[in-house]
This record gives structure tokens, C-alpha cells and sequence, in this order.
């Protein structure tokens, strides 16, 4: 089981969470001018990189915020934990999508 | 008293060849799909200049890991289809190949513990009959005549209100079938090519013309790819985004037990499914874990969920030990239904997606996926399931159907 840290609650079973798939996707910003494929793009694409991935996870049995994750997919190490408003970590890993 | 010796370890069944510089089709992947992919391009369209790719050891992935339950009790029209086309040929596979496989068709249940999930369920049964699959819909008294280990008492937490059945529906022993897939695909001149990882695409323009792997270069008119949970990582090597998720699945069997269990059980609303093996081994599955992962393990909780509901379900379960836990890889589509078909790289075709239910569908994978490759056009039983469907939106959304939670 992960243990990840809220950023407002501190570390917690993976169980207390809900997880919510790849994080920093932005709304279009002019949905009106999106062709199909675009809007294909964002609606059914994500990333699903081998490594350090940015996530959206919610700390639904504590304070039910969203916030993100950076988390490697095949060590399933949790890198670092974020708020929205906080940019991505940089951290040099090898492998995974920037 | 001389013994009589043990007879001699029998040959491997199939040859373990170099891989040549060129072949007409590569296939990367030596599972059950990408087996039956070569089988059936030998088979059906007289195309033995093939060479299957396996970065580890054939049939080692997601078909040495997944839980070998065979149906087709799909809710629309185009996944009955593939499906029962796919139950069809279980059905005359052994007799073709030479190789009993145990195929077992013992039925399948899928249990009811809420009024919707009994509503889904009539509705299923009515859709499966229109499409000629067999289904029928069980009450509770009837679920108990044909699984009498289930318990039906309406006190437990999430009581048992009806189930489908599919009597056709059961499991086949997953290594033997793809041991069966590889010695007659090899019969017929195909290359299996074990610990061949492929580590890049050769392309001219926007046509792929052959892999990179990590034994050389090995050029190929036509290229498909059948890798499970490391489609999108191997696709985006050729410059094709694929619309899955990777997700760990992971299923334990207990161990040997006299037979008890005479059917297979599915509960989605409680979550597990079991089976027993022909040796005795209880197997059993449950749902994804909900992160992305390539780490072939799953999270203890699923498991622990899991054991709970097949205790409340088959209290007579109690008492029996876990032998073994393990992992495989699923690619998640956003609709629960697999993509088959071209890329927007000319020669380069995929058979992805079956995220949690790829067993079942082998033949059928390899059947389709074959005729897509041989004649570079959709079969009519995948053209339905092609990669353009994210963008037309003409979906064929299966979460209810596919039986597991993802």
C-alpha cells in the first residue's frame, strides 16, 4: 500500500485517498475552435509514461482536497506531494515523461 | 526390481531460431494474442514468413498472470460479436491444434447484490439472447442449484438477488493454450523469437519498414503490435499516441483443494471472481488498482477486500490458505473495449486495450488481428474497435460488462 502525504493532513494510507489520473492538464482555451481531434485529445489522451509521473490524487476520508503527486509507475515511489497552486518538483530521475 | 525409466523430457515444441534480417510480418509480443496473431496469418492468409517477438519468455506476461475465465456475455452488439466468435473457436481449438487445453465449459455467473445490478443484469441476458449468445437469468434458488457452495442467505451484508448464466462460458488452462498456439504456428513456419526486446522503429517517412531490437536490426513489410500493458510505451517509440492507461492487476489461487467449486462465480459488486482449477487451486480475482504502475505487484488492500467478500460469499472458503499472489499489466481504454486495427503509421497495426478481459478473446484477437495485418483492412468484427472511434465518439463502452471494476 502507498503511503502519501497530503499536503495538509500529512502521510496516510493509499486507502484514505481517490485517485484522479494524470495531473496538469489544462482546460482548452478556446474550446469553441477545437477540432474533433483535439478535443479527442484532451478528453481521451493521457500521458502513461514508465517512471516519474505527475498525478491528481484527493484526500477523500481527511480533507477532501485535491492535490498532486509525482510518483515513479514501476517503483511505485512516491517522489514527491504537492499543492494545485505548487509547480511540478523537479527532480532528475531517469526515464518518464517531463 | 529395475524400474521403468522416466521417459525422456520431451523437445521444446517449437524451435528457438536466430532471428533473420527480414521477414513480410513482425509481430512484437508473444503472448496469447500475438501467438494466435501469427497462428491465424499462417492459417487463414498463408503468411509464414513471420517472426514473433518476445522480449521475455513466450507466454510469460499477462498470459501466465490472468485468471483463464472464458465468455462472452457482452453487453452490445459489436463486443458479443468478437466475443462469441472468440467462444466459437475455444470451442474447436483443441481438436484444430492437437492440444487439449482443458477447456472447461462449466458456466459462468455473474452475480446481483442491488436492484441495479439486477436490472443490468435482465437487461444483459435480453441483450445477449438478441445477439445469440447464450444467457439465462437465474433467481437465487436457482444460482444455488447450480453453485451450491454460494451462500444466498439474504442476511449477509450484500445478499445474493439473482445472477446471469452463461452455461457455454468456463476456462481453459491459459500456458497449454499458448503452448498449443506456438508449436503449430511454428509448425507452419512462423519464428518464435524469445528474449528479443524491441527497442525502436524503423521508418521511411510515415511507413514503418522494420524494429530495432536488442538483438539487431530486423526489417518487416508490415508490423503488429500485440504488448499488453506496454503498448502505449512501445507505440510512442513509433510516434503513435495510444488513448490506455497501465494499471497492475493482480490474482492469487489458494492451494489444492478436492473439488468444490463447480462453476465460475463473478461478482462485481462485491468484487471478486473465482474458479476452481483442475488441480484443485481455488483462483481468484479482483479489480484494478486504481494508479497507473508497470511493477507486476498489486496493492495488499485489493487483495484483503477481496478475501472478504469470497469469504461472505462462499463461507466454506474460510479455511483455505493463499499459495500465491501475482501481478500482470492491463492497458485501459477510456470505454472498457479494445482497439484493433491500423495507426496513423502506414504498416503499423495494434491490438490493444483488452485492459482486464484479453484471455477470453485470444482466437478471436488473433483472428481479426491477422486479417487487419494480411490485407491492411478491418476485419468486420473489429472494425468497430478501431483507434478513429475516440474521435467520431461512436464509443462501445463496456465497464459494465468487462465484470471488473476499472
Amino acid at each position: 500500500m502507498l503511503l502519501i502525504s497530503c499536503p495538509w493532513c500529512g502521510p496516510r494510507d493509499e486507502t484514505e485517498y481517490h485517485y484522479g489520473g494524470q495531473a496538469h492538464v489544462p482546460y482548452p482555451k478556446n474550446p469553441a475552435e477545437l477540432t474533433d481531434e483535439e478535443w479527442a485529445a484532451y478528453v481521451f489522451y493521457r500521458d502513461n509514461p514508465k517512471g516519474p509521473f505527475a498525478e491528481r490524487w484527493m484526500h477523500g476520508t481527511g480533507c477532501r482536497r485535491w492535490f498532486n503527486v509525482l510518483r515513479d509507475t514501476v517503483s511505485y515511489e512516491v517522489l514527491a506531494a504537492y499543492r494545485l497552486d505548487e509547480p511540478r518538483p523537479d527532480i532528475a530521475q531517469a526515464g518518464g515523461n517531463p | 526390481m529395475t524400474a521403468t525409466p522416466l521417459p525422456e523430457h520431451p523437445d521444446f515444441l517449437w524451435r528457438t531460431p536466430e532471428p533473420r534480417s527480414s521477414y513480410d510480418v513482425v509481430i512484437v509480443g508473444a503472448g496469447g494474442h500475438g501467438l494466435a496473431t501469427a497462428y491465424y496469418l499462417a492459417r487463414n492468409h498463408g503468411i509464414t514468413n513471420v517472426a514473433v517477438l518476445e522480449k521475455g519468455w513466450l507466454a510469460g506476461g499477462n498470459m501466465a498472470r490472468n485468471t483463464t475465465i472464458i465468455r462472452s456475455n457482452y453487453l452490445w452488439d459489436e463486443s458479443a460479436a468478437i466475443y462469441e466468435h472468440a467462444l466459437g473457436l475455444w470451442e474447436r481449438l483443441p481438436e484444430e491444434l492437437d492440444y487439449d487445453f482443458l477447456f472447461s465449459q462449466r458456466g459462468v455467473l455473474n452475480l446481483a447484490h442491488t436492484l441495479q445490478d439486477v436490472r443490468e443484469g435482465v437487461r444483459r441476458v435480453n441483450a445477449n439472447r438478441l445477439n445469440g449468445v447464450d444467457a439465462q437469468w437465474l433467481e437465487p434458488d436457482e444460482v444455488a442449484k447450480v453453485c451450491p457452495i454460494l451462500n444466498v442467505s439474504p442476511r449477509t451484508r450484500y445478499p445474493v438477488l439473482g445472477a446471469t448464466f452463461q452455461p457455454r462460458a468456463g476456462i481453459a488452462k491459459h500456458d497449454h493454450v499458448a503452448w498449443a498456439l506456438a508449436r503449430r504456428a511454428d509448425e507452419l513456419g512462423v519464428d518464435l523469437i524469445q528474449g528479443c526486446e524491441v527497442t525502436g522503429f524503423l521508418k521511411d517517412g510515415d511507413r514503418v519498414v522494420g524494429v530495432e531490437t536488442s538483438r539487431g536490426r530486423i526489417l518487416a513489410g508490415r508490423v503488429g503490435l500485440a504488448a499488453a500493458g506496454h503498448s502505449s510505451v512501445l507505440a510512442e517509440r513509433a510516434g503513435v499516441r495510444l488513448p490506455v492507461q497501465s494499471h497492475p492487476l493482480q490474482a492469487l489461487v489458494s492451494e489444492l483443494h478436492e473439488p468444490v467449486h463447480p462453476t465460475v462465480v463473478m461478482s462485481n459488486h462485491v468484487h471478486v471472481y473465482v474458479s476452481q482449477a483442475h488441480k484443485g487451486e481455488l483462483v481468484m480475482g479482483a479489480g484494478v488498482d486504481a494508479y497507473n504502475g508497470y511493477g507486476q505487484r498489486g496493492s495488499f488492500h485489493v487483495i484483503e477486500r477481496q478475501m472478504a467478500a469470497a469469504v461472505e460469499l462462499f463461507p466454506v472458503f474460510a479455511r483455505a490458505h493463499v499459495l500465491r499472489t501475482w501481478g500482470g499489466i492491463v492497458d485501459v481504454t477510456p470505454d472498457a473495449s479494445p482497439i484493433i486495427g491500423t495507426t496513423p503509421v502506414e504498416n503499423l497495426y495494434v491490438n490493444c486495450g483488452w485492459g482486464t478481459g484479453g484471455f477470453k478473446a485470444t482466437p478471436a484477437a488473433g483472428w481479426t488481428f491477422a486479417h487487419t495485418i494480411a490485407t491492411g483492412e478491418p476485419h468486420p468484427l473489429n472494425a468497430p474497435f478501431a483507434l478513429e472511434r475516440f474521435t467520431t465518439g461512436a464509443l462501445i463502452d463496456e465497464h459494465g460488462a468487462a465484470a471488473v471494476a476499472h
